[in-house]
């Protein structure tokens, strides 16, 4: 957490968080798949600035390595071998990674206050040192971004560089692209970027490109330009409209509120009822109750033909006392 | 035992030990539960050694609860189904709730609001459980969809809301009916209060005891 004045969003919490210093433009990152020649060298510099190295994966066929996203590889190149209908084929690479979505569906399910942060400029960064590891965050994700590290049960994924960009410079997958396949700078400029991009795949006959920068989340702060913007799935399973799901909105949504609501009115009508209407008091014996110690007493306690242990009703000796002045405190005639 | 007639046994040594174990880890359940519910309950997390420890535990104490709760609810099976003089006794909900009790039916070891409790955590406790380890990380969630998960932590959500309210109603009815509480905590009751609360119940207890002496 680099600058803690400049939050616009903060995890379980319902009251402002610290924001004054929000005259920021905000920034993203632009990742032109078109452009992708798949070297992963953005893989290896987020390795490097963020100290990160993960175990050595294994070879399964594909050109992906690792395999998926971990707590420990926050960048992945996914490869895809995507034939079209006419018999092409297309080889489709995408930089998969945190999105940083201006609606963040990770941080609306996190029940930790401040383990995740959204900055003025639009970056969503987790504090894991608040993190608990009860994994919401992936329930809450449209993407499937977050990893829960095994080591320490804390949730780990792109940060952007926050470290960085607060310090005027650009992520590291970026500073290290030989293509310039990816960009940063303000979200306008990307915008402004892409849009030009755009136009060239067009004109060179990629009929459906555009800008990935799904409305479903509020837009998000890491972009693509597709050159099958009409079908992103085909990358590797990028969705098409990305949204919070409604099963999270309703989870983590206005039933809270009403349900906690409901407890505390449930026990406050209990408090009502027992002033107004007072308790069910203790019935007083009925004069048949005081059934003469001679009946019973006696064959229970030493005609064996009756069967009766005494023991097998679990009474104890200790209620004789007790029970002989509850008979002078309620004298017969009591009935109700 | 020669003073014993004045009092019925209701609850073994064995069924209190049972309720209070069962009420310890339903209290710190719930607590735990609700901070991570709502942000305005997260300090609740310092009631498990604070939140790292409270996600940590809470999922242990709900297996507790879970296999505390079914044993005794398959031995108490029989006294909660519904019947008899049940109907007659909710349609009469009025009268329960102004004390006007001499008004009301006899019904046995259970009424049907304390069978309507039974049943709601019997069907709660069962989706808190499934839908529990479908949540439950490090463990179990890696192994399921990332949908199932949602729609498993919204129905967690919505059975602890029912567990909770059922309880805080079953804790109310046991401070409002005078001579409850010392039912689970000593296990008997006094014959009069068994007659007044749950006549057919009394009845069966009584007839039972003159057939043991006889």
């Amino acid at each position: 957490m680099n600058n803690s004045q400049n939050i616009i969003a903060r995890s379980a919490t319902t009251t402002p968080p610290p924001q004054v210093r929000n005259d920021v433009e905000e920034v993203a990152k632009l990742i032109d798949v078109s452009k992708c020649i798949g070297c992963k060298a953005c893989q290896v510099a987020c390795m490097e600035w963020n100290d990160l190295r993960d175990d050595v994966g294994d070879c399964h066929g594909t050109y992906d390595n690792p395999r998926d996203l971990t707590a420990e590889s926050w960048t992945v190149m996914r490869f895809t071998e995507y034939e079209s209908s006419d018999g092409d084929l297309e080889w489709l690479i995408r930089k998969d990674g945190c999105m940083h979505c201006a609606e963040p569906g990770c941080l609306t399910a996190c029940p930790a206050p401040g383990a995740i942060v959204q900055y003025a400029n639009g970056i969503v960064d987790f504090d894991s040192n608040h993190c608990i590891g009860c994994g919401y965050c992936i329930t809450g994700c449209p993407f499937d971004i977050p990893r829960i590290s095994p080591k320490d049960n804390k949730s780990y994924k792109c940060t952007l560089c926050s470290d960085r960009v607060n310090a005027g410079m650009e992520p590291a997958c970026v500073k290290t692209c030989p293509t310039n396949c990816i960009e940063f700078g303000s979200k306008k400029d990307m915008l402004a970027r892409a849009e030009k991009r755009v136009g060239d795949l067009k004109a060179r006959g990629f009929r459906d490109a555009g800008i990935y920068d799904p409305a479903g989340v509020g837009g998000t702060h890491v972009m693509y330009v597709l050159h099958h913007a009409d079908d992103p799935n085909r990358y590797a399973g990028l969705p098409k409209d990305p949204r919070i799901s409604p099963l999270v909105g309703a989870w983590k949504g206005i039933t809270k509120p009403i349900m906690s609501a409901i407890i505390g009115i449930t026990a406050f009508a209990g408090v009502i009822h027992y002033v107004t209407k007072g308790p069910k008091e203790e019935p007083e014996e009925a004069p048949d109750d005081a059934t003469p110690p001679a009946n019973r007493g006696g064959d229970a306690g030493h005609d064996a033909s009756s069967g009766a242990d005494p023991h097998s009703l679990g009474y104890d000796a200790t209620r004789s006392s007790r029970s002989s002045s509850d008979a002078q405190r309620h004298p017969p005639g009591g009935d109700r | 035992m020669k003073t014993s007639h004045n009092r019925l046994q209701r609850y073994s040594p064995l069924d209190r030990a049972n309720h209070w174990t069962m009420a310890m880890a339903f209290l710190l359940l719930a607590l735990s539960g609700l901070a991570f519910f709502h942000p305005a309950f997260f300090f609740l997390t310092h009631t498990l050694g604070g939140p790292v420890w409270a996600r940590i535990l809470h999922p242990f104490i709900g297996v507790v609860l879970v296999l505390l709760f079914y044993a005794m609810a398959v031995r108490h099976v029989r006294n909660n189904l519904l019947g008899g003089n049940d109907v007659q006794w909710m349609r009469q909900i009025g009268d329960v709730l102004n004390n006007r009790d001499d008004k009301l039916p006899e019904i046995g070891k259970y009424n049907p609001g304390q069978k309507l409790v039974y049943w709601a955590l019997v069907v709660s406790i069962a989706v808190l459980l499934i839908s529990g380890v479908i949540m439950w990380r490090p463990w179990f969630a890696g192994y399921f969809p990332i949908p199932l998960i949602r729609f498993a932590s919204l129905l967690h959500a919505l059975s602890a809301f029912v567990a909770i309210v059922t309880i805080v109603v079953h804790i109310y009815a046991a401070l409002w009916v005078k001579g409850s509480v010392r039912a689970m905590t000593r296990g008997w009751v006094t014959r009069a209060w068994a007659r007044h609360h749950h006549g057919l119940w009394a009845r069966e207890k009584e007839e039972n005891e003159r057939r043991e002496r006889h």
